[in-house]
């Protein structure tokens, strides 16, 4: 496991700590740091990223992949867009596997999998699920059912057998643990905590999650994320290039 | 492995989508199509939508996470962004289909393989007129993780997303029987960069029948 430990900078620009199945969405520009912190053991982070000033660019499970010959994510991979670019940077990172496949827990499968719960009945204890979640927080930047796209589940694992089938990975992370994302470009990043589609556990148990957001150093040329990979190498030249065409 | 008893003799609609060629065409529900590995080792990218809501189409992820798995094959439902059931793979004589690959791009290719590819024809330009072909009011934001059928990209148990050559063969086919009625596009992959076509993309047959 690559166990990444950055020291952190003085201070946060910004720290919210998501409680109840959280759900939040905002524009994190490029040259910050956004990093997730499970305060319990067992948490997984739903995530999709839209280029925040034309969002039909979005996360691009394929090309991540392809690019990069893995099928789970980890430091010093990078989060590459549709269109030939990286939208974040895993600059740090203490878990060392993320899936990337499962996609998104649902209303149906949530009722199947732990029973009722409603807001009447609950109050704010009731059951969410991370598709309605999603569609939440998608909704208030004049997004929808077309924006949603496999999506990242940060802390969790899942592994497949030489046949493709798969087996959710009890234990991934414990409390503590983190991952840090250095935005490429200015994204829209849409989260929430719901647990992992595919965690056996009976319990609806979403855990609690910080956010912090703090500036970064630009990447280097020497930049670990940067140079991880020849194809990382040309997806940095590709934003870079449409960083300056961009930027007045 | 499952073959069909369909003949194609009884298809009511049959073409040939050449080497590099988008396709559009809308299935009925209840209606069964089979697209055909001609030449053998052909990548046929392929996208489902619901026909009277195209916002809702087949999504890898879910399809995924319905069967725990990643390849498709007979007994697979194609599963919607919005969780509907889209189709059902009811025959399959190849017995693997990628889900994670995707499509190329001319921007993606200038990642994978080299800045100066960018002007090569690829398949997220045929998707775009494919999609155009049905309506002009959808685009590249509608072209989302798409099917590779005949395409074998293995993932290992350590994590590692590998190229395997190819499962496929000559006349080698799938079949897919519609849940609802669906708009299928498809585009013929062009890809000359990597060795999953033999560096010579070839055609695909598609045939309907009115079951």
């Amino acid at each position: 496991m690559d166990a990444v430990i950055n020291n952190s900078p003085a201070a946060a620009l910004f720290t919210k700590t998501l409680t109840h199945s959280g759900l939040w969405s905002g524009v994190i520009s490029r040259g910050k740091t956004l990093r997730l912190t499970a305060l319990e053991a067992g948490a997984n982070v739903g995530v999709l990223l839209y280029n925040a000033d034309v969002p039909s660019e979005r996360y691009n499970l394929p090309d991540t992949l392809k690019g990069q010959h893995i099928f789970y994510l980890r430091h010093p991979y990078c989060l590459h867009s549709d269109m030939g670019r990286v939208l974040a940077s895993i600059t740090a990172d203490t878990v060392g596997w993320h899936d990337t496949v499962c996609g998104a827990s649902d209303a149906k499968g949530v009722t199947a999998k732990y029973g009722e719960k409603n807001y009447q009945t609950a109050r704010n204890d009731y059951h969410r699920n991370a598709r309605d979640s999603f569609l939440i927080e998608l909704t208030k930047w004049g997004l929808g059912p077309r924006d949603l796209v496999p999506n990242l589940n940060f802390f969790s694992k899942v592994v497949s057998d030489d046949a493709g089938r798969l087996t959710f990975a009890p234990g991934n992370s414990k409390a503590g643990d983190y991952i840090e994302l250095r935005f490429e470009m200015d994204t829209l990043v849409v989260l929430n905590t719901c647990q992992h589609p595919l965690d056996p556990d009976p319990q609806y148990r979403p855990r609690n999650v910080r956010l912090e957001v703090f500036r970064a150093l630009p990447p280097a040329a020497d930049d670990v994320c940067r140079r991880s990979r020849p194809e990382n190498e040309r997806a940095f030249f590709n934003t870079e290039t449409y960083v300056a065409l961009r930027t007045p | 492995m499952t073959t069909s008893n369909l003949a194609t003799a009884d298809a009511i609609y049959r073409h040939v989508i050449p080497a590099g060629d988008p396709w559009t065409y809308e299935i009925k529900c209840g209606q069964t199509l089979r697209i055909v590995d001609v030449e053998g080792n052909q990548a046929a990218d392929t996208l489902f939508y619901d026909a009277h809501d195209p916002a809702n189409r087949y999504s890898a992820s879910d399809t995924i996470q319905r069967q725990a798995a990643l390849y498709l094959s007979t007994g697979t439902t194609l599963i919607s962004n919005l969780g509907d059931e889209l189709l059902t793979i009811v025959a399959d004589t190849c017995g693997r289909h990628d889900t994670l690959g995707g499509a190329c791009s001319r921007e993606s290719n200038t990642m994978r393989y080299s800045l100066d590819k960018e002007y090569m024809h690829a398949c997220r330009d045929s998707f775009i007129c494919g999609v155009h072909a049905w309506r002009p009011d959808l685009g590249k934001r509608d072209i989302t993780c798409n099917i590779n059928f005949f395409m074998n990209v293995p993932v290992t148990p350590d994590g590692r997303l590998t190229f395997a050559d190819g499962v496929s063969a000559p006349g080698y086919y799938v079949e897919l029987r519609a849940e609802r009625d669906v708009v299928c596009v498809i585009s013929n992959c062009p890809q000359l960069n990597n060795p999953c076509n033999a560096y010579n993309p070839t055609p695909i047959e598609v045939l309907i029948w009115d079951l």
